[in-house]
């Protein structure tokens, strides 16, 4: 039947973007930072964004996870338009539906990493029993069992962003997005890092990367590479090259 | 239970920035401070001023001479008689208990003690009217008045100055009043002080035996005291007595009265105008130092959400509602208040048992007073702390994530 045959291709989407803009407006001068997106992502993906500085990778990462919204277009997020949700609407989709993993981590400092990873679902209204089982399972599942009740500043970046990785995690999201999670980290971290997100993956984990490095795009399954904010190539990467 | 955690969130950037917070309520701790002394001051000289009604008699009326008016001139003091008191009595029916009183300080002799003590000649129903009881002996009578006897009822401070004699051997012995021999027939128990009034340093002996005996003749009463049974009945026995003394006097309608009669709140009123010009001064304190201390607040909490302007943004791309960093701020404001509200009224309630140590001046800081004032401070929390936390709430995420 027509109707089931477009629901179960809606259900194996997970991102769908239309005609997606943002522009900024800078006194007399318009930067068009991301200039007309159509893009689809389906389930249990692996995508690296990749492109020069300045191509509006960041910004797009942040109008797909709801940070931001566009100034045109229209955004699909499992199934749902949240191109126009109210900023609460858009608040409850961040907390439900999307891990996000930032370049600098953003852990709040004076909070332990045990409690930085529970942030989402005290928002989520979450009890506390429920919720610090949740945190733990996932701080022993990036390896940092022995850490939980250390504060940022007491820990290395690797243990940080396996901290925000936690914390991205903890909520179950649809959609993990990382934009630039290596970028602090040095080269053996990063593997590290980028192992853990291969792993997450391979256990069905959809992920949105962003990255300007080949390396670390190697990782992911599909490339999308944005230059002046428009898509230029999106291939899918050589098993060859996932495995080297 | 997200309440409980932004509660706890709040708590703990307060206690981040112990001595900032503390510095930041100052202002909130003297208002509030201010407030709860104010109010333990004006409660406790209340207090003093309905025990002192009481004691004077809630329902006794006082009658004075005023001055005498002929066509709008002073022909100087009017003067009250035993003929006034006589009439008042007489004339009202049985509504009122009167009597005259005549007083003079003079030398007491007992035994080889002296002491210079306040005579007052009354009639019996003064007893009365002041519901005097007695520690030893009796009064004395309508009788004993009429027959201008030498009897005298002592205070109870008064065998303390003739001696120390104890009562029940002082009543049936004689002391001298300015010479003149009196029998004690009995003692009074304990009154206390009512404003100027000092019953219990007193001597009481028949108004007419005071006049004809030991004041040499002298008709001028210094007051004449009326009461009623109960308090309702006082309006009516206010006119009743103007009708008869306006007769008595020979006053006609719409013109002033050469006498005046007040209930025992006028005679205190004067006092409490005092206390009330000093209560106000406090209120002015309290007002101004509240809305300083909601000006620190709301400075400090601006600076609290532009420190953690990095934070919000994290907490928002975490799911975080408006509500929720709105209500994370408003909390705090709250907290910091109600925390320089309970410093405060620690402040208030010894700076009101200073008070009341240093000047001798009765104070009381009733739990209402406590509960208003705390609720007070948290409303200054929350008004002052409502435009920062909104600023909170509104900041973009992006913007809050990007900012140094
Ligand atoms: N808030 C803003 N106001 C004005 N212009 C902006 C703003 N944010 C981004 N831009 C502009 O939009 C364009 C895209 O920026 P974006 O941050 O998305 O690039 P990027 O691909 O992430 O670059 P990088 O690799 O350096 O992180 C840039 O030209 C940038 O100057
Ligand atoms: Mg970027």
């Amino acid at each position: 039947m027509k109707a089931s045959d477009e629901e179960r291709r809606n259900d194996a989407v997970i991102i769908r973007t239309e005609g997606l803009t943002k522009h900024y407006v800078l006194g007399a001068e318009t930067v068009r930072a991301v200039r007309q997106i159509d893009l689809t992502i389906e389930r249990g993906e692996f995508v690296a964004i990749m492109g020069p500085s300045g191509s509006g990778k960041s910004t797009f990462m942040n109008m797909i996870g709801c940070l931001d919204t566009p100034t045109a277009g229209k955004y699909w997020l499992n199934g749902q338009l949240v191109s126009d949700l109210s900023d609460d609407q858009l608040a409850r989709v961040r907390n439900r539906e999307i891990g996000f993993v930032f370049q600098t981590f953003n852990l709040l400092p004076r909070a332990t990493a045990l409690h930085n990873v529970e942030l989402p679902l005290i928002y989520a209204g979450v009890g506390s029993k429920e919720r610090r089982r949740r945190a733990e399972e996932k701080l022993e599942l990036v390896g940092l069992a022995d850490r939980m009740d250390h504060k940022p500043p007491e820990m290395s970046g690797g243990q940080r962003q396996r901290v925000a990785v936690a914390r991205a995690l903890v909520n179950e999201p649809a959609l993990l997005l990382a934009d630039e999670p290596t970028g602090n980290l040095d080269s053996v971290t990063s593997e590290e890092i980028m192992a853990q997100m291969e792993t997450l993956n391979e256990n069905g984990q959809t992920i949105v990367l962003v990255t300007h490095e080949h390396d670390i795009a190697a990782h992911a399954r599909r490339q999308v590479h944005l230059k002046d904010g428009l898509v230029e190539q999106d291939f899918l990467n050589e098993p060859v090259e996932t495995s080297a | 239970m997200l309440l409980f955690e932004i509660v706890m969130v709040a708590m703990g950037a307060v206690r981040a920035n112990v001595l900032r917070s503390v510095l930041t309520t100052l202002g909130i701790v003297i208002g509030i401070a201010a407030v709860i002394t104010m109010v333990a001051l004006g409660e406790g000289a209340q207090q003093r001023v309905q025990e002192e009604i009481n004691r004077m008699g809630t329902t006794i009326l006082t009658i004075r001479p005023g001055q005498q008016m002929w066509g709008g001139v002073s022909r100087g003091d009017a003067q009250l008689s035993v003929e006034d008191a006589i009439a008042l009595r007489a004339g009202s029916d049985g509504l009122l208990k009167v009597s005259p009183e005549q007083q003079s300080r003079m030398q007491v002799t007992y035994g080889r003690y002296n002491s210079n003590t306040q005579i007052m000649g009354v009639w019996p129903e003064y007893f009365e009217m002041y519901d005097h009881q007695l520690e030893a002996g009796r009064f004395f009578d309508q009788g004993e008045v009429q027959g201008r006897r030498r009897v005298a009822v002592l205070g109870y401070n008064v065998p303390e100055t003739l001696g120390g004699t104890p009562p029940e051997l002082l009543v049936g012995s004689t002391v001298q009043i300015r010479g003149i021999i009196f029998e004690v027939v009995g003692i009074l128990e304990e009154k206390g002080d009512a404003a100027w009034i000092r019953p219990d340093d007193q001597i009481f002996i028949p108004q007419s035996t005071a006049q004809y005996r030991v004041m040499g003749g002298r008709d001028r009463l210094n007051s004449i005291y009326a009461s009623t049974e109960t308090p309702e009945e006082l309006d009516q026995a206010f006119a009743a007595i103007d009708g008869i003394m306006r007769r008595e006097h020979r006053i006609r309608v719409g013109e002033d009265a050469d006498f005046n009669i007040r209930n025992s709140a006028d005679l205190l009123e004067t006092r409490n105008e005092a206390n009330q010009t000093f209560a106000l001064l406090l209120a002015g304190i309290a007002a101004i130092s509240l809305i300083v201390g909601g000006i620190g607040i709301m400075n400090i909490m601006l600076v609290s959400v532009t420190e953690r302007t990095r934070e919000i943004g994290v907490r928002k791309a975490l799911g975080a509602t408006k509500r929720a960093i709105m209500t994370q701020f408003l909390v705090e404001a709250l907290f910091l208040c109600t925390l320089g509200g309970l410093l405060g009224v620690a402040a208030g309630y010894g700076a009101s048992e200073l008070v009341t140590r240093m000047a001798e001046w009765d104070t009381s800081v009733a739990p209402e007073a406590v509960f208003t004032a705390i609720g007070f401070s948290a409303a200054v929390g929350l008004f002052f702390g409502l435009w920062p936390a909104r600023r909170a709430a509104m900041l973009d995420p992006i913007d809050a994530l990007r900012y140094e």
